[in-house]
């Protein structure tokens, strides 16, 4: 590469609308080069020497992936930004720009093993190219700076580059093509069809412009979900469990494993029903609100919980409590099922406002009704 | 599997016929297949599908098409509103 780029470090961007940013500060190695673990060896360009890059994922690679969907190192898992190539491209092939998120490069040289191409890693700060898009960090002016950065004009013959659609929200095609000459043509949706889109001479079907929400995308999703959510459950579990002793009548533990025991069911119930089942059950769910799809989630789990785990219905303690789950479960599953709808493929901004201006008070009158009720029953006989 | 769609008639996205000049972008770079072509200009044929990703409007050279972007995600808009600049939804 050219010796003129600056030590690399991630963009920070400013806190959006979004409220989501990458952490503020954190470098990677310095720019594209031989010493990373998935560059081979390096090519001859007029330009000077561009990384050519592995297109068979290691161990280590697929390790990264499960870590990632795990959310370990989520937030911060880039790699240099810059040129680099698959195969031996020559000054006629195509340049594929894609995002220094780990996984969606791993994505991209995997699917395009056995071609030549030149790969334009933009700086998106490690995020996906379709959550950068949205913040402009894959974006117009990034891609620019790249093009120009890269000196793609004294490598390739021709002026265009193929961005994947999901990039369009942040990429102003006719701007890109002011300012550098190049083209940019939106590939499809789906790294997978773009050995299909290319031998038809770059067009798209209409399938392959569509993003769609399979199953298989929802259930890689559920980890992540999983693991922020569960903090707060055990959190919850652990408070409930050490005040359901407090005033029973046969003493300090036997509450604790009566209702305590029900409470941190009541929370597991949760934590299925708002980050498993629900995303998973998705399509078949009823309404479109996704507090509203996970009603009957919820339902079912509340009363599954009342009947293993509940006490006795002929008491007044025992309906209080029940009632409590009936109310608790509910709301804190619709609460964790609307959190979805920052993974989901489908929702818009103004769609997730009023979900949220609807069913966010309504899910604290629930969760707070059902407290009020499940300490009355601490004091009930 | 039924279709996936969000809310009902929440999209801000509008398109003005006057300034369309039936390039298409628009349906190129749409991930929901909100928009398509009738009489050589755009129309909205699918208002509801619509996540307001806003690829349609920032690649429309003539500015027919507008609509307010951003990210469908609770967990961020309760971020944005704590004032909190956490990770989030990706």
């Amino acid at each position: 590469m050219t010796d003129d780029l600056q030590p690399f470090k991630m963009i920070t961007p400013a806190p959006s609308e979004c409220g989501c940013g990458a952490p503020a500060t954190f470098t990677l190695l310095s720019r594209p080069g031989k010493d990373l673990p998935f560059v081979e060896d390096e090519i001859d360009t007029p330009a000077g020497s561009v990384p050519r890059i592995a297109t068979r994922l290691t161990a280590g690679d697929w390790w990264g992936t499960i870590r990632t969907r795990w959310g370990v190192g989520r937030m911060t898992y880039g790699i240099p930004p810059g040129l680099y190539a698959i195969g031996t491209p020559n000054a006629q092939s195509e340049v594929l720009v894609t995002a220094n998120y780990k996984l969606t490069f791993d994505l991209v040289r995997r699917a395009m093993a056995g071609g030549d191409f030149w790969i334009l890693v933009l700086n998106s700060a490690a995020i996906n190219v379709w959550c950068a898009a949205g913040k402009g960090t894959f974006g117009t002016d990034e891609l620019i700076r790249s093009i120009t950065s890269a000196k793609l004009d004294r490598i390739v013959g021709h002026r265009r580059v193929i961005a994947p659609q999901l990039g369009a929200p942040g990429i102003a095609a006719h701007k890109v093509k002011e300012a550098t000459g190049f083209k940019v043509v939106f590939g499809p949706v789906r790294i997978e069809d773009l050995p299909v889109f290319l031998a038809a001479g770059k067009k798209a079907s209409p399938d392959m412009r569509r993003k769609r929400f399979p199953l298989r995308e929802r259930v890689v999703l559920i980890p992540v979900e999983l693991v922020t959510a569960a903090k707060w459950m055990l959190l919850l579990s652990i408070a409930f469990f050490l005040l359901s002793g407090l005033g029973h009548p046969a003493g300090y533990w036997a509450g604790a494993m009566s209702s305590g025991v029900m409470a941190t069911a009541a929370f597991a119930g949760i934590l299925l029903g708002g980050a498993i089942l629900t995303p998973i059950l998705l399509p078949w769910l009823p309404g479109r609100a996704f507090s509203v799809k996970s009603l009957p989630v919820g339902m079912a789990l509340g009363a599954v919980v009342v009947t293993l785990f509940g006490g006795d219905l002929g008491g007044w303690s025992g309906r209080f409590e029940a009632s409590a789950w009936m109310l608790i479960i509910p709301a804190l599953t619709a609460f964790l099922a609307m959190n979805f709808t920052g993974a989901s493929t489908y929702t818009s901004l103004s769609g997730v406002q009023k979900e949220m201006r609807v069913g966010l008070p309504l899910q604290l009158v629930g969760a707070a009704a059902g407290l009020m009720l499940w300490i009355t029953s601490r004091f009930t006989a | 599997m039924q279709r996936l769609l969000y809310l009902k008639d929440v999209s801000t996205l509008a398109l003005d016929h006057h300034r369309c000049n039936g390039c298409g972008t628009c349906l190129k770079v749409c991930p929901q297949a909100v928009l398509s072509i009738v009489d050589k200009k755009a129309t909205i044929a699918d208002k509801d599908a619509c996540m307001e990703c806003g690829a349609c409007a920032i690649n429309c050279k003539q500015e027919a098409l507008s609509v307010r972007s951003g990210v469908g995600c609770a967990n961020a808009i309760i971020n944005g509103a704590l004032n909190r600049d956490s990770a989030c939804c990706c």
